[in-house]
């Protein structure tokens, strides 16, 4: 299909929106309540554009693309109404970039970037610090909530778990917690969905807060070590340390979703109960710490022996299910190569 | 359309249950079969709360009604499957719907209405969890839902077939890598002289022993009797996870050598003699294998603490010091040059093709775009799928006069397993202790009141926990976990083991319980 976008000829497959079109041809359209996952809310109207023929401004999250369309993201009209949008975003909280945990990766800043704010043009006095901090994992800052929708839609409609809506009317309305409860006393399963979808900083994860700004992070993919799902994650990664993790939306099989384990159990690997060194134990039944030549060196005489004395079925193993399958393989390889008996096992039965 | 059983999903598999509820939202129909009114009941379409440990009684009954309602796939039947004459006489002659309502607690019309939704729709597909096999007729339990899936016609497609989700990151990998007593990697028996010689090739050694080794109830009890010298284990907390912990405990006490790789001390590594450091998640390069059968690549961000090591690095080590040379030196060349070489469902899975989304297996060439579901057309890896009888036998232990309630244990959703990971990444701001849940009406009777101490028996041991009165479970029945030292329930859990699958009955054994004074 035949479109024009800002006086530029562009291709697009039918059935396409005007901001898909867009975003296709590389041209930017300001977006707060899209996101791919929950389609179009056509909520706050941040995407208004033109289009020829058309008296009213329309929206390109959800105005499919016809044949000869000419578009115009940029003409005064719609960026206008794209900044007044943007202007009632801003005027309405605490748009604090600078000490903002979502500085850098935040949709409302990106758009208020480049539509050129200088400043906000509204004014409704100030804003009361109004944050939940009553649940373990996510923090939620009332006063960063741009009234998107998108965490309202995610938690009701990707994970189904019905504890989100939007309460109150007008200049009240907020987002709340089954029946306004503080996050922590709700039935919210700290799945995180919701920060996964926030374009602000509303709803973020309180482990990872003042760890890394966005930019400084390198992003590495990698697979739940929980369930069996197998849902892919990312690991924000700062100098070697995980400090945040997310989900890849298009990782299958989760697609962006993961539970409060796959989302905030991952620094037990920081613990200081971690094991560090071999141990040895003792004939009174402490252990001491050992080298590993040493540790190795018993293992491999004390298998020998009681090969030599009861042959090699009077040794046994069990494999981890939670460690690589290269590890399982070199455990059997070992067991079944080198001490000759079948006696491997895991918990493959519980 | 789901049919699931025993599968406490949306605790246990979270991710997995958003898709089950994502399509009931549009519209699919869910049945849930359990004993417990847990939170998959609240999306389903219809809510069958058997009995504990009546799941067989139950599936035969269903099939009672499809056989003789004649609403069963008879063209899938014939053309894929054998043994049905024999099986259908067998079911037709003893389970009528009106015994099966007896066993399992659910009523005749109830059984019919999940019969005749079931064989309303297509496909359906069947999930289930450790409540089917966690039960002394676990393997029974399974055929069972097999033996559904073949009479309504559900296998081989899309959404459809038997499913069983499984509960570790790389339980199935373990399986598929011949951590098994019985077979090499990617299944290959070890009894099989041909496959012998093949990895006697593969690993430059002689006399590979062909007769299948000992499973862990099997190791374990050769601990006391000295059949078992010394025991190896990898990663397992076996003293809290295994049924019967003072038990379990005395097993381990008695190994003449015990060695453990770990990352944390455990109650486990307290008996051992040499413990090993070991990497952990995120701290070397493998892969997971899910429970749908993908290989996913797991990536290394950081190096071990101190002085731990790689596991694969721990074995070779070991293998070198005995006198065997073995040249991989990393994930990466373990899995490329030995596992998919060796295992030929696995032989077109590389490391190259799996940088982004996962293969499913079997993979068996490069060009291979892998496998999403298997019995494609009907075609089953045996040939024609059997139906098999499989009669309902009650758990070993059921309650009487002096154990007058039924322990049924499984998993909460803010801890995984013996809590070693879960503890220590602030999950226990959410689930600090364990507790016993019990039926409103059973609290009533017995006048305790949600977060009062009680005190639960059973013949192997005690606990005291807090109880936690709800109406997700039954009356009559106690539910705990064993994501807790104290208050396990695995110190009450029954040791009894399926004949066929030596898995533990964790789901039933008899209990007593008073309020604690």
């Amino acid at each position: 299909m035949k479109v024009t976008i800002n006086g530029k000829r562009c291709e697009t497959p039918a059935g396409k929106t005007i901001l898909q079109a867009a975003q296709a041809n590389g041209i930017y359209i300001p977006t707060l309540c899209y996101l791919e996952k929950i389609g179009a809310l056509a909520k706050c109207r941040a995407c208004a554009v033109e289009v020829k023929g058309n008296p009213n401004l329309l929206t390109a999250c959800n105005t499919p693309v016809t044949e000869g369309m000419e578009i115009f993201t940029d003409s005064d009209r719609a960026v206008a109404a794209q900044r007044y949008v943007v202007d009632l975003a801003l005027s309405s909280g605490n748009h604090d970039c600078m000490i903002c945990e979502k500085s850098g990766d935040c949709e409302l800043q990106d758009a208020a970037y480049f539509l050129k704010f200088e400043d906000k043009d509204f004014r409704r006095g100030n804003y009361p610090t109004d944050i939940d901090d009553s649940s373990p994992f996510i923090r939620v800052d009332h006063n960063r909530c741009i009234m998107c929708g998108r965490c309202v839609e995610a938690c009701n409609r990707i994970v189904v778990n019905g504890v989100i809506k939007i309460i109150n009317r007008g200049f009240d309305s907020r987002i709340g917690f089954d029946c306004d409860d503080p996050m922590g006393e709700s039935s919210c399963v700290q799945c995180g969905e919701c920060t996964q979808v926030c374009p602000v900083g509303a709803l973020t994860n309180k482990k990872s807060i003042g760890k890394a700004r966005v930019w400084e992070v390198e992003k590495v993919r990698t697979t739940c070590p929980y369930c069996g799902v197998g849902c892919q994650q990312e690991l924000h990664v700062k100098n070697g340390r995980i400090v945040k993790v997310t989900s890849a939306e298009d990782g299958s099989p989760n697609k962006g979703r993961l539970c409060v384990k796959g989302r905030y159990g991952y620094d037990f690997i920081y613990s200081e109960d971690r094991l560090t060194t071999p141990l040895i134990r003792e004939k009174k039944g402490e252990f001491r710490e050992a080298s590993w030549d040493e540790a190795l060196d018993l293992v491999a005489k004390k298998f020998k022996d009681i090969i030599k004395k009861h042959g090699p079925d009077a040794i046994a193993g069990v494999s981890c299910a939670r460690s690589n399958n290269e590890d399982s393989y070199q455990m059997q390889k070992l067991f079944r190569s080198v001490l000759k008996t079948n006696n491997i096992d895991h918990c493959a039965r519980t | 359309m789901f049919f699931c059983i025993g599968t406490n999903m949306t605790e246990a598999h979270p991710v997995a249950a958003t898709y089950l509820k994502n399509a009931v939202v549009n519209g699919a129909k869910l049945i849930v079969v359990d004993p417990r009114r847990q939170r998959l009941t609240d999306y389903a379409t219809l809510f069958a709360q058997i009995k504990v440990g009546s799941d067989i009684a139950f599936l035969n009954g269903l099939m009672h009604i499809l056989i003789k309602e004649d609403l069963y796939d008879k063209a899938f039947v014939e053309q894929n499957c054998e043994g049905f004459e024999e099986f259908k006489t067998h079911i037709l002659k003893n389970y009528p719907p009106q015994k099966a309502a007896e066993i399992s607690g659910v009523s005749v019309e109830k059984i019919r209405e999940i019969a005749h939704l079931l064989a309303s729709v297509k496909p359906c597909m069947v999930c289930y969890t450790l409540g089917i096999t966690e039960h002394t007729s676990g393997r029974n339990n399974v055929v069972s839902v097999a033996n559904l899936q073949m009479l309504l016609g559900n296998l081989g497609m899309e959404s459809a077939g038997v499913n069983p989700l499984r509960g570790q990151n790389n339980v199935q990998g373990a399986c598929d890598m011949g951590a098994l007593p019985n077979v090499y990697p990617g299944y290959q028996a070890v009894s099989d002289p041909a496959i012998k010689e093949k990895f006697e090739k593969a690993w430059g050694v002689t006399g590979l022993p062909d007769k299948p080794g000992l499973v862990i109830p099997a190791m374990l009890e050769g601990l006391p009797t000295k059949k078992v010298r010394a025991l190896y284990i990898f990663g397992e907390n076996m003293a809290n996870s295994e049924p019967d912990i003072a038990h379990v405990e005395h097993c381990l006490e008695s190994a003449q050598f015990l060695v453990c790789n770990d990352i944390f001390p455990t109650e486990t590594t307290r008996f051992a003699h040499v413990v090993f450091p070991a990497a952990a998640w995120s701290e070397d390069d493998g892969t997971f294998t899910s429970s749908e059968r993908r290989v996913n690549r797991v990536r290394k961000v950081s190096a071990p603490p101190g002085q731990a090591r790689p596991n694969w690095w721990i074995f070779k080590e070991i293998a070198r010091r005995m006198g065997s040379s073995w040249d991989s030196g990393s994930g990466p060349e373990i899995w490329d040059n030995e596992i998919s070489v060796l295992a030929p469902s696995m032989a077109g899975i590389k490391y190259s093709r799996i940088e982004g989304n996962g293969l499913q297996w079997p993979c068996p060439t490069m060009e291979h775009p892998g496998t999403p579901f298997l019995h494609k057309n009907g075609k089953f890896s045996r040939g024609k799928g059997l139906f098999t009888v499989a009669d309902w036998t009650p758990p070993a232990e059921v309650a009487d006069a002096e154990y007058p309630y039924v322990l049924s244990t499984g998993r909460r959703l803010f801890h995984y397993h013996t809590r070693t990971q879960t503890s220590r990444a602030g999950m226990d701001a959410i689930l600090p202790e364990e507790t016993a849940d019990i039926s409103v009406q059973d609290a009533k009777r017995q006048g305790i009141a949600n977060g009062d101490m009680v005190r639960v028996w059973s013949r192997r041991g005690e606990v005291t926990v807090k109880a936690r009165v709800t109406e997700e479970v039954p009356p009559g029945m106690v539910w705990m976990a064993f994501h807790f030292r104290e208050g396990n329930a695995n110190w009450l859990t029954n040791p009894v083991f399926d004949p066929f699958t030596q898995t533990a009955e964790y789901k039933a054994c008899a209990v007593n319980m008073e309020k604690k004074t």
